[in-house]
């Protein structure tokens, strides 16, 4: 009798790979049994109406790519190119011999890393309320391009320094030994040696901050001004339908999956050379 | 005349005493080998001499000028200083005629032309010429450290310090290291080698000093100091280099 009983009821009696190969089976049964359920519940049509909707994803043309893209492109570059400036400069404190620079920038990267863009959006917007008068050049892009920036500039002084720290002493001895002064040193030797170091993350930050460059409408954006998340969400409350949102979305990935898979083979081929 | 003179001279890092009172000097044209075991502090002499590390009390004059004194401008005095580090250390980011040309031009402000025709003769020098448009790593080590002495030569200066520039090369690459040293020797160059190269340092020296623990042991030409040494220190030394295994 005993030998007649299913596989299932004498799971002691079962060899290893048998329990493996029935755990599996019952793992491809689940996802099979979830499938069927979902595409027989679902109603196919209405998904295409709201999700797929050819006529919707038609109406943001050409103003999705001339416009919300461009525009999101814009805060982006802007906010990378003053991160990376003010992050550099930050790097450079972090590692000064004068102790005061340290101390500012460790607390400046402390308090920028910790702190979500949102908020320091909502602070830049309020800037004009402690200095009457006082406005802030190229308005909303100036803004955006400064908030990005200054929280980018956190992460990347990290990147900077690690990247300084991990080109070898020798080579700031070289350069000392044949009379270059410090600071010389650091920009023609040490530097563009650091910065081909960090171009890897600084690539994984150009994701984030595009990601990120999507809280600019907190700012209060016009038409012209609108990036791709604003974009997407007005034009799907329009047309009341959701696919501008799902247009949008692969229009960031359009850009995010390339540039982090490029980020992932500088990294390999960089681990690959050392 | 002197081109080096050092004067009662002592290091410390931390409470580690490396140089306990170093006098000595290297006359111009002259070729000085330090020799020593490992620790004994010839290679923190030698950077104490262009003050990569700097000195915890005593002098160092380098033609005349004294580079410990408070007021003198460090840059300009390593100038007068080639150094030749026994890890290479050629700019890694460069090709190798940017490396020999880029001190001439930030630091000696030598117009372009002229660096590139100056690093072109010093590539020549060392047999290099055609590299000039390599990269540091697609030479072998004792390609890179023959680029480094044309680097140091091209900015003229009237001594040249070498820590061990041998070691870090496979034994077959040498033979080509030291081939240009000699040639810079013959040519007349004032050089100061910490070595582990008996048979350069016999052939080539016009003195040997023998370092150990912080202190010269003995100073004189080399027919003595590898030859007939007088301590016993050198001599187990010498004898740990010369017979290793014994």
């Amino acid at each position: 009798m005993a030998d007649q009983q299913t596989p299932a009821s004498s799971g002691r009696r079962l060899t290893l790979r048998q329990r493996q190969r029935a755990s599996r089976g019952m793992q491809y049964a689940v996802l099979i049994a979830v499938a069927v359920l979902l595409a027989a519940l679902a109603d196919w049509s209405a998904i295409q109406q709201s999700f797929l909707n050819l006529d919707v994803a038609k109406e943001g043309l050409p103003e999705l790519f001339t416009v919300a893209l461009r525009n999101t492109v814009i805060y982006t570059v802007s906010g990378f190119v003053l991160g990376f400036a003010f992050g550099l400069v930050l790097a450079l404190m972090r590692l000064s011999r004068v102790a005061p620079y340290r101390w500012l920038s460790a607390i400046y990267i402390e308090i920028f890393r910790g702190l979500p863009i949102l908020v320091v959006f909502l602070m830049i917007i309020s800037v004009p309320l402690a200095f009457p008068g006082f406005e802030l050049p190229g308005g909303v892009y100036g803004q955006a391009a400064l908030g990005l920036g200054m929280v980018s500039a956190a992460y990347m002084a990290e990147n900077f320094r690690a990247g300084i720290q991990a080109v070898p002493k020798g080579q700031m001895e070289a350069a000392r030994s044949l009379g270059m002064p410090h600071g010389r040193a650091m920009v023609s030797i040490v530097i563009p040696q650091a910065i081909r170091i960090v171009v890897p993350p600084l690539t994984n930050q150009l994701v984030a901050l595009l990601k990120d460059s999507s809280l600019v409408l907190i700012l209060g954006v016009t038409a012209t001004q609108v990036e791709l998340a604003k974009f997407g969400n007005d034009q799907s409350s329009t047309f009341a339908n959701p696919t501008p949102l799902l247009v949008t979305g692969l229009t960031y990935l359009l850009i995010t999956i390339p540039l982090g898979y490029a980020a992932r083979r500088m990294e390999a081929r960089q681990g690959a050379s050392r | 005349m002197s081109t080096v003179e050092i004067r009662n001279l002592h290091k410390s890092f931390g409470k580690l005493e490396v140089l306990k009172g170093i006098d000595f000097s290297v006359e111009t044209g002259q070729v000085v080998c330090v020799i020593g075991p490992s620790g004994s502090g010839k290679s923190t002499l030698l950077r104490c001499v262009n003050l990569l590390e700097q000195p915890t009390s005593g002098q160092v004059f380098v033609d005349g000028i004294e580079l410990t004194h408070p007021d003198v401008d460090i840059d300009a005095a390593r100038r007068r200083l080639g150094m030749v580090f026994q890890q290479f250390n050629l700019f890694a980011h460069l090709t190798v005629l940017r490396n020999v040309t880029i001190a001439q031009e930030r630091v000696l402000k030598r117009p372009r032309a002229e660096a590139v025709r100056i690093a072109r003769e010093n590539l020549e020098k060392v047999g290099l010429s055609e590299k000039a448009e390599s990269y540091p790593a697609q030479l072998s080590g004792g390609q890179q450290q023959r680029v480094a002495i044309a680097r140091a030569l091209a900015m003229n200066p009237s001594l040249m310090l070498f820590d061990e520039p041998t070691s870090a090369l496979d034994p077959e690459l040498v033979g080509d290291v030291l081939q240009v040293m000699r040639r810079l020797a013959e040519d007349g160059m004032t050089m100061l080698v910490v070595t582990h190269e008996m048979g350069f340092a016999r052939e080539v020296a016009d003195r040997v000093v023998f370092m150990d623990q912080g202190v010269i042991v003995e100073d004189g030409p080399p027919a003595q100091v590898i030859a007939a040494p007088q301590h016993n220190r050198t001599r187990e030394f010498l004898h740990r280099v010369l017979h290793p295994g014994d």
